[in-house]
């Protein structure tokens, strides 16, 4: 699908609608330019049209060359393969712009955070608090990703304001920042009748350390480094999204052999998640063996990250233009032979953890996450699958994959099961993936090229471990960073998460937490 | 339960066997680290870790730290729940400005005599998110920081040998 048939299809739904320019940057980018006020008419017509959530909602500073901001939206045309963003100017003397968020409630966080970040008001937001600059800590007024702000300034102070629910016999449990693990912070405060929770509202934002703003003025090889920081577990789908963005723009077409080594990577780091997880899981139902168990196979594939590239975290092995390290004949034979062992203990986990009726009755039916409200929440990735929403980004745009057998895992109750379930499928699918990939990788042939910086604006993405990792980079002539937009698939999930616990008891909240294990520092940036 | 009893018992201690080099140089450098702690804290160090900003890495390092092939609490370093129950406390991540009041009750909820540890790069000084608007410059301006643990992330062998270190000075 081409820049004509996305308007027409735009058209079929709102009429009326007139772009003001259309072009197609890359094969799987489209950009439509509209006018504010056929931005909402746009962006409802491409939700509905392509049953897409708003994938991203971002704002960008361009007063200084062109004396305005701009608001982009990105839609996922699954179907074809395609990102699709609807951008818009809004004039700098009147920072507004009319809310999606009353009809599509997934654009709701990303208002808020503009609000926050820029102070473009999305007029109409029925709630406008703030979600990373805490009030306590930094008054009102700050807009940190202006490019005319220099550090946080005075004023007062406020306390946050929390949903309160009220009525007889309603009361609340505060937990956190700090909790009783070895747990990143973040604030849980449950509402609950007796025993089952009738709300549950997350407020995060405490590990917030201006990731995006650090990226600006820096060029793309020396930004990859922070990209790879930004959440320690997605260290590789991090850097891999930035670099798809920054590869882009300059143009680069990579040896097959760069593209082998990514996918090989991307998958050994969602082995070692999703057997963390599982292994989180079964502490949380107090089952200890399997847990321990779990994280031996977690340690057996770090300490292989760590023969194969010097890092157990693979951090700092993608670089632009490829990847540091190949896979010669020793290592392949580690890889498949370690592959092999954890493979073998893996089936006896999944037996241990399948064939034990107490785990199986705490994992059924809890924590259940219906299909229609993660449609609304805009969920993505793993719990998305969970609740049968085929979203797979390595599916929508395969690359090597096509020559891989890819299936994707997919389960239709949204339990805390469901999600157990697609963790040992597409551990498993990752298993045989990266011995399929290991079989075209030809050590001789080169797996880096040399790049240099440009001018331009693109859309990178991956699909890590726990979703679609997604960062839009806009870089200016001498090829520095002018804005880096990051979305982490936590960011979407964690409303999926406090709507998942409803209904439950709050000892089974940390079970319903582990089976979606959001990132922290990803959400908080 | 029979396939735990079973894998128990075909796989005995996995530890032994997962790798022998790791395996000898964890156990000497655990049983000299057990000695100290028996000496210095009666028996054993309570470590309350605090997370200010880390990616997670740092975390998942810690977390490694206890699984099996480590296991640091048989040497008697329990990471505990509650800084009440804590000896030490240990500082992971940058500084963000949402953590400080969180960090000082953390300290404050600490019974004496207590220290703080910082571990990762990114604790000593902000690391990869020093000058940002958000990040505070370092650990140590805020609290008495007596041993820091270097490395992004500091492995869990790292992890015990700064400890094993800083206890025999």
């Amino acid at each position: 699908m081409d820049c004509a048939g996305i308007i027409s299809e735009i058209k079929k739904i709102s009429p009326r609608f007139c772009a003001l320019s259309s072009e197609q940057s890359y094969p799987d980018e489209v950009r439509i330019k509209t006018a504010p006020r056929d931005f909402k008419d746009a962006c409802l017509a491409l939700h509905k049209a392509f049953s897409s959530p708003v994938m991203m909602l971002y704002a960008l500073d361009e007063r200084k060359r062109e004396n305005k901001f701009a608001v982009n939206c990105v839609f996922l045309n699954s179907k074809d393969g395609l990102w699709v963003t609807v951008k818009m100017d809004i004039p700098k003397d009147d920072p507004r712009f009319e809310s999606l968020a009353r009809d599509i409630h997934s654009a709701s966080l990303f208002e808020r955070e503009i609000w926050e970040m820029f102070g473009i008001e999305p007029k109409g937001n029925p709630d406008l608090r703030r979600l990373r600059l805490h009030d306590e800590v930094c008054p009102q007024g700050n807009y940190p990703l202006r490019k005319d702000f220099v550090k946080i300034e005075g004023g007062k102070l406020n306390d946050y304001k929390f949903n309160r629910v009220e009525g007889e016999g309603v009361f609340e449990v505060p937990v956190g920042p700090v909790h009783a693990g070895i747990i990143p912070p973040g604030h849980f405060r449950f509402s609950v009748a007796g025993e089952p929770i009738i709300n549950l509202e997350i407020r995060l934002g405490f590990i917030h350390r201006g990731v995006e703003k650090l990226f600006e003025g820096r060029s793309c090889p020396e930004a990859v480094r922070i990209a790879a920081s930004v959440s320690g577990d997605s260290n590789f789908a991090h850097s891999l999204a930035f670099i798809n963005a920054a590869e882009k723009i300059m143009g680069l077409t990579l040896p097959r052999q760069a593209l082998y080594l990514r996918a090989i990577f991307l998958e050994l780091e969602r082995m070692y998640n999703h057997v963390n997880d599982i292994g989180g899981m079964a502490t949380d139902v107090g089952f200890s063996f399997p847990a321990a168990f779990a994280s031996i196979i977690k340690e057996a594939i770090l300490q292989l990250n760590e023969k194969l590239t010097g890092s157990r975290y693979l951090k700092g092995v993608n670089n632009i233009g490829g990847v540091s390290t190949v896979i010669e004949k020793n290592k392949k034979d580690l890889l498949l032979d370690t592959l092999e062992k954890v493979m073998a203990d893996f089936k006896e986990l999944d037996k241990m953890l399948s064939s034990s009726d107490s785990f199986m009755d705490r994992v059924d039916s809890a924590g259940v996450l219906r299909r229609k409200t993660a449609e609304d929440l805009g969920i993505v990735g793993l719990p998305a699958r969970a609740s049968g929403i085929a979203i797979d980004l390595r599916e929508h745009f395969p690359g090597v994959y096509r020559e891989a057998k890819f299936n994707m895992a997919l389960r239709e109750r949204g339990d805390v099961l469901a999600r157990f379930r697609i963790r040992v499928s597409e551990f498993e699918g990752s298993a045989r993936l990266i011995k399929e990939f290991l079989d075209k990788i030809n050590p001789l042939e080169k797996s880096f090229i040399e790049s240099k910086g440009k001018a331009g604006e693109a859309l990178g993405y991956a699909e890590g471990w726990r979703g679609p990792v997604l960062y839009s980079v806009k870089t200016d002539a001498s090829g520095l960073i002018e804005r880096c937009k990051i979305v982490d698939p936590s960011f979407h999930n964690w409303q999926g998460l406090s709507y998942a616990v409803l209904e439950n008891i709050i000892p089974d909240f940390p079970l319903c937490n582990k089976s979606f294990n959001l990132s922290y520092p990803g959400n908080d940036l | 339960m029979m396939n735990v009893l079973k894998n128990r018992m075909l796989k005995g201690v996995v530890t032994r066997h997962f790798d022998r080099d790791l395996n000898i140089q964890v156990e000497s450098m655990g049983l000299e680290l057990k000695e100290l702690i028996h000496k210095k804290f009666g028996r054993s160090l309570h470590i309350r870790e605090v997370d200010t900003g880390s990616c997670g890495a740092c975390e998942s390092e810690l977390i490694s730290a206890n699984n099996p092939i480590y296991d640091l609490q048989r040497f008697g370093v329990s990471f505990v729940a509650s800084p009440r129950h804590a000896d030490a406390l240990l500082v992971i991540g940058p500084l963000s400005k949402n953590m400080v009041i969180a960090l000082k009750k953390t300290y404050e909820a600490m019974p004496e005599p207590k220290f703080v540890i910082t571990l990762g790069d990114c604790a000593l000084d902000g690391g990869i998110f020093k000058g940002s608007y958000y990040v505070k410059d370092a650990v140590k301006e805020i609290l008495p920081v007596v041993l820091h643990i270097p490395g992004c992330p500091p492995k869990p062998l790292d992890i015990l040998n700064a400890l094993l270190g800083f206890l025999g000075r």
